[in-house]
């Protein structure tokens, strides 16, 4: 990749983490889709989520942004205990994306940014309606940040665009910029790069450099282990809704029971018994 | 031929009203897929709130300053009602089976009938007549009284302030709808709610705002009827949000372009099924038969209204 090492470094700040999560669990009835997670995200840092299908990710996901509420845990943004409502998530400074892309599809590109601007505005319905010089001063503003947000993630040119009439590429680019519209100070990704050519993939990760350089924190799920493994500062890897790994790419990548967790180990495959070795070692390592 | 233009003047009247009304049960509609069945007691509130008005404060006058009055205070009504019906009825069912709603909005309808009819003339404070039969509605300069002759055409002065209601309210709706900020909250959250809120708007505020926006319009609506037929009765939203709801369908529910439109083009059948459909199926009697049949024909044909685009179910 075009970062090298000693670029990434400085971004890497220390000190209190921006987010934090702790002991994060989610059931559905019988079925215990996440946990006891663990995570927490430092200023500047690109932190990777991986796992197999059905691990627990995007239901982690929901439980950060408020979608979900936690059956326990607690989650911690800036230090502050983040009530499980989206609209306080996003006022907080979270934004996200979504596996699936969720654009208003019967807006364009622009006014799907403008709405990400919606809880950084003051505006409300009767100075909308008298719209007096105020208004018309926000209302601008919003048009011009949301046309330079476009011209970051590289869709200026799209802007008068109906959403669905874009390409898959730019549609996953314009929930990006939508995200950013919130002026959040950590984005999560889920699935930046689902569908996306080797070119597209690329500049993807070229895009979420540019996030983070700007001084963003960003969480990333995805399969595609290159491209993890190329961006993310460190990696944590779910299965069964549990932490299995948590570390830097190179100590992940290495990391047998990672391996195991995606390919099976033959035996243990069919199996959920958990005698064997990798779920072993996976209680161990949490104690 | 002047029978033609004549009963297309009818028509675009009556049709702006049911216009008017109509964009309430889309809106809502559009929001939170709801049939809100009673928005037509909305209206008839609306049409009360600018009579009590007139006799509060203005009894006897017929000055045409005092209409904008009368229209807030049918504003105010209709918005109180509107906003306090989703409040009490609404929110605690909003994730019930959609039957739930359904069948509390025709509870409220009744509830909102029988309120006005058993208490308008027990209000305290004030002298209000009873709602038990029909009320007059006040006769404004310049808004009634002597029509308006174009060649043979008769317009009444009423319809041409129904008319340019629709035209004011239409313009200002759009505005409203894609050009300010809440506007747009209520288009996203029409679209997707789920990702609306995640992208940090209240949707709670923006369904409020879905019922006032609509109680507004209706409102508007109150004080033409009550111009147009010099009277008011508690009765009258029901057959008036009926033909609404026939309007806001065949527009295209959810689709506010389609509410219009659908309200104008009914009116319009109406008027001329009137004058043309001949022998014993014509006149009067049978007008709201052929707006049904226009109904059925365009659910049979076009289910989804004339202006609606075929919209796959939300996954």
């Amino acid at each position: 990749m075009t970062v090298t090492d000693e670029v990434r470094s400085p971004a890497r700040a220390s000190g209190q983490p921006l987010l934090e999560a702790s002991g994060v669990t989610m059931q559905f009835g019988g079925l215990l889709a996440v946990n006891d997670v663990n995570l927490s995200v430092h200023e500047g840092e690109i932190l990777g989520l991986i796992g197999p299908n059905g691990a627990g990710k995007t239901t982690f996901f929901n439980c950060l942004t408020g979608l979900y509420k936690p059956t326990r845990g607690q989650v911690r943004f800036n230090g502050v205990p983040l009530a499980p409502k989206p609209r306080a998530v996003v006022e907080a400074g979270m934004a996200r994306t979504f596996q699936n892309i969720r654009l208003f599809a019967n807006m364009t590109a622009l006014e799907n940014v403008m709405v990400g601007r919606y809880c950084r505005t003051s505006s409300m319905a009767l100075t909308s309606i008298l719209h007096g010089p105020k208004y018309r001063k926000e209302e601008a503003a919003t048009r011009a940040r949301a046309q330079e947000l476009l011209d970051f993630v590289g869709l200026g040119r799209s802007s008068e665009h109906l959403a669905r009439n874009m390409p898959y590429g730019d549609q996953r680019r314009l929930e990006i910029a939508r995200a950013l519209a919130t002026d959040p100070k950590l984005i999560l990704l889920d699935e930046p790069t689902a569908g996306m050519n080797p070119l597209e993939t690329r500049q993807a990760s070229d895009l979420i450099f540019k996030i983070r350089d700007s001084g963003l924190s960003v969480v990333v799920i995805e399969h595609d282990m290159r491209f993890i493994f190329g961006l993310c500062d460190r990696v944590l890897c779910l299965v069964r809704g549990e932490t299995l790994v948590e570390g830097t790419p190179i100590e992940v990548q290495s990391d047998s029971r990672v391996i195991e967790a995606y390919i099976g180990t033959g035996e243990s495959d069919d199996e959920d018994a958990g005698q064997d070795t990798p779920a072993g070692g996976d209680e161990e390592g949490k104690s | 031929m002047d029978q033609f233009f004549q009963q297309l003047v009818n028509g675009l009247t009556l049709g702006s009203l049911y216009a008017l009304i109509a964009v309430g049960y889309t809106v809502v509609y559009g929001i939170v897929q709801l049939i809100n069945f009673a928005h037509g007691e909305v209206f008839m509130i609306g049409a009360f709130g600018a009579l009590s008005t007139y006799l509060l404060f203005f009894d006897g006058q017929t000055g045409v300053w005092i209409l904008p009055i009368m229209i807030v205070g049918a504003i105010i009504a209709s918005v109180v009602t509107a906003v306090a019906m989703e409040r009490v009825a609404y929110r605690p069912l909003r994730n019930a089976p959609r039957l739930a709603p359904l069948i509390t909005a025709i509870g409220i309808s009744v509830f909102l009938q029988e309120l006005v009819r058993v208490f308008y003339d027990r209000i305290p404070f004030a002298d209000f007549p009873s709602a038990k039969q029909r009320i007059p509605f006040p006769q404004l300069d310049g808004v009634s009284g002597k029509a308006v002759e174009v060649g043979d055409v008769t317009i009444q002065r009423s319809a041409i302030f129904t008319v340019a209601a629709l035209v004011v309210c239409a313009i200002l709706l759009w505005y409203f709808i894609n050009r300010t900020k809440l506007g747009r909250g209520m288009l996203a959250v029409s679209q997707d709610p789920d990702t609306a809120r995640l992208m940090g708007i209240n949707v709670d505020r923006i369904i409020v705002v879905a019922f006032a926006l609509g109680a507004v319009l209706a409102a508007v609506a109150g004080v033409s009827q009550g111009l147009q037929n010099n009277n008011i009765d508690f009765k009258m939203g029901f057959i008036a949000g009926l033909k609404a709801f026939t309007a806001a369908v065949l527009g295209g529910i959810g689709n506010i372009q389609g509410a219009v439109f659908g309200g104008l083009v009914l009116g319009v059948v109406e008027s001329m099924a009137t004058q043309y459909v001949p022998g014993q199926f014509g006149g009067g009697t049978w007008k709201d038969v052929w707006a049904f049949v226009l109904l059925i024909l365009v659910l049979v044909f076009r289910p989804q209204g004339l202006l609606g685009a075929r919209v796959v179910d939300r996954a």
